[in-house]
């Protein structure tokens, strides 16, 4: 599938959007960054809903804005999913679905009315309208409606801002299978953490109307950590793995890091064998020279020291570490590192606290709200 | 009762249906500009439009009778294509009722199209829908209880009409001789009678229909706004 540039500059009083990047044609492309950043506009500018943007934005060959050209909104062919669903009113959620059908593009698709209706549980919801519809019952009702219009590139702000977590949790995974069932790249606006780490493929990292950063999810997000892109974010890492299996009486969840390395988290509440993405702040890494015993400490990993980075003018440094086919980053003193006599290739015990795998204790940004 | 004639009756309710009909084609687009242009001609627009709610209806008969006499530009062009004047004819009173009752139409579509506001128009426009599609498909049944108040007001308000038919109009019987000109023209006559029969009338037909539009709007509750 075709890939999305975009070379557009928005101004507005006090803040200006410059934004030169080619969107991948497929997977999820998460736009992250904190409140006011530019992303919901630069959605908007993709859509074609801000019409003061100039610049270039093509999809492929086809050129959507250009010099004077301007292709309107419903020519584009993007589907569009709002932070607040915009169901219509007047119709109900299976005439919300119909008029979207109704006006789907004409070219043979891949997918039915039933496919969609399926993959998004709407047909017990058909005959309600949208003021009986709950806050993630509409997010769906939603997404299916765009899907139905057959857009050729799902463009989605903060669909899951309104919801309680419980809810988020319920249609994430709605979210993150939409690129394979539908063929369709998904530009996914966030600025939470746990929505990138759990269904991006990839990063483009915005800061004041600024791209700072681009590319996979761990490797992106470390490199804003050293960038020192800090306050939004804390240092950390991204860890993979595949859950391995589950404690219900205990409500521990095992996840399967690869070569041989298990992790113990609070229960995550996905099946086993689900693909699992875990974010560790630096912070809440310690190190050991050996195993310890009599720890309430659950996850003690073993693994080899790679770099040593003290952080200027503090107490701390930052420890690299290698476990085998993944990184790890541990925060620090520097008292500490000289007291173990820590060096590059040295064999280590990481100790982390299993606390910091609770979605809910990943780190958002400041005051983060709504745009 | 004494004899009840309903012609002017029924004169002034095909001048007030006439009226609506034109008022919802013109009124509808300015109402959707007024309420989505960023222009500064946005007051302006406002003001003009807003006009007939507070001059003297004498004053909007004075110029409307100037511009629609056969000396006029547009009294004289249509003099010349019918054979017939605008002035004190049922045509000149159609013109006269829709620049007269223009704020009735306008201003509560505007309202209710503010209320919309531009995000359901997005959401059509995302799926496909061109802008004219949209306005058909979304904006107009969600402004249905903006589009019944503003059909009740301008119907009502154009059978309520005096002053300004009385300058453009005068009273020729089945031509410009409406309900309101008639029972003026009771009273000046003393025949209290008639004009008891036809006031009652008006009365009757007026409670009613706004009776029934706030039934309506309860029992059909629109999401709107």
């Amino acid at each position: 599938m075709s890939e999305l540039s975009v070379d557009i500059r928005l101004s507005y009083r006090e803040f200006e959007l410059g934004v030169s990047h080619s969107f991948a044609g497929q997977g999820i492309t998460a736009l992250f960054g904190p409140s006011g950043c530019g992303k919901s506009s630069l959605l908007r500018v993709i859509a074609g809903f801000e019409g003061r943007a100039i610049g270039r934005i093509a999809l492929g060959t086809e050129a959507w804005q250009e010099g004077r050209q301007f292709v309107p909104p419903h020519l584009r062919g993007v589907g569009f999913v709002f932070q607040d669903a915009r169901l219509f009113q007047h119709l109900s959620a299976k005439g919300n679905l119909d008029y979207a059908h109704r006006r789907a593009a004409k070219e043979p698709a891949h997918y039915s009315f039933g496919d969609v209706v399926d993959a998004l549980d709407l047909g017990p919801l058909f005959n309600r309208s949208a003021a009986q519809l709950s806050g993630g019952e509409r997010q769906r009702v939603a997404i299916g409606r765009t899907l139905l219009a057959r857009p050729r590139l799902l463009l989605m702000d903060e669909p899951l801002a309104a919801l309680d977590t419980r809810r988020k949790a319920e249609i994430l995974p709605y979210i993150a299978q939409l690129p394979k069932i539908f063929c369709l790249p998904v530009i996914y606006v966030t600025h939470a953490l746990e929505e990138v780490t759990q269904i991006c493929d990839r990063i483009v990292a915005l800061d004041a109307g600024r791209v700072v950063a681009a590319g996979g999810v761990a490797e992106t997000l470390e490199r804003l950590d050293m960038a020192g892109v800090q306050g939004r974010f804390e240092a950390g890492v991204i860890l993979s793995g595949r859950v391995a299996g589950q404690d219900a009486i205990l409500r521990m969840s095992r996840v399967d890091l690869g070569h041989g390395t298990m992790f113990e988290v609070p229960e995550i509440g996905l099946d086993e064998g689900a693909a699992v993405r875990l974010r560790v702040r630096a912070r809440d890494v310690s190190l050991a020279l050996a195993r310890l015993e009599g720890l309430s400490i659950r996850n003690q990993l073993p693994a080899s020291v790679v770099a040593i980075t003290p952080e200027p003018d503090t107490a701390y440094a930052e420890v690299l570490l290698d476990l085998g086919n993944q990184h790890l980053r541990s925060r620090i003193t520097r008292a500490a590192v000289q007291d173990l006599g820590l060096t590059a290739g040295q064999n280590v015990v990481a100790l982390i606290k299993s606390v910091a795998f609770d979605r809910q204790a990943l780190p958002r940004p400041q005051g983060a709200r709504s745009e | 009762m004494g004899d009840l004639d309903l012609g002017p009756l029924w004169l002034t309710i095909r001048l007030a249906a006439l009226t609506t009909a034109i008022l919802l084609v013109i009124g509808t687009p300015i109402a959707w500009w007024l309420a989505n242009t960023r222009s500064r001609l946005k007051s302006v627009a406002e003001a003009v439009t807003a006009l007939p709610l507070v001059l003297p209806p004498t004053v909007l008969g004075f110029y409307l009778l100037v511009f629609l006499s056969p000396n006029s530009a547009l009294g004289g062009a249509w003099l010349a294509a019918t054979g017939t004047t605008l002035t004190f004819s049922f045509s000149g009173l159609v013109i006269a009722s829709s620049l007269y009752s223009l704020p009735f139409m306008v201003q509560p579509l505007q309202g209710a199209f503010e209320a919309i506001g531009r995000a359901p128009m997005e959401a059509a426009a995302s799926l496909r829908a061109s802008p004219l599609d949209a306005f058909f498909s979304v904006a107009t049944p969600l402004a249905a209880r903006g589009y019944l108040t503003a059909i009740v007001l301008t119907f009502a308000h154009t059978i309520g009409e005096f002053g300004v038919v009385l300058m453009v109009g005068g009273n020729s019987p089945d031509r410009t001789k409406v309900v309101s000109i008639q029972i003026y023209e009771h009273v000046e006559t003393i025949n209290y009678a008639a004009a008891h029969g036809l006031a009652a009338i008006l009365l009757a037909f007026s409670f009613t229909v706004l009776l029934a539009v706030y039934t309506f709007n309860r029992r059909f509750p629109l999401h709107v706004g």
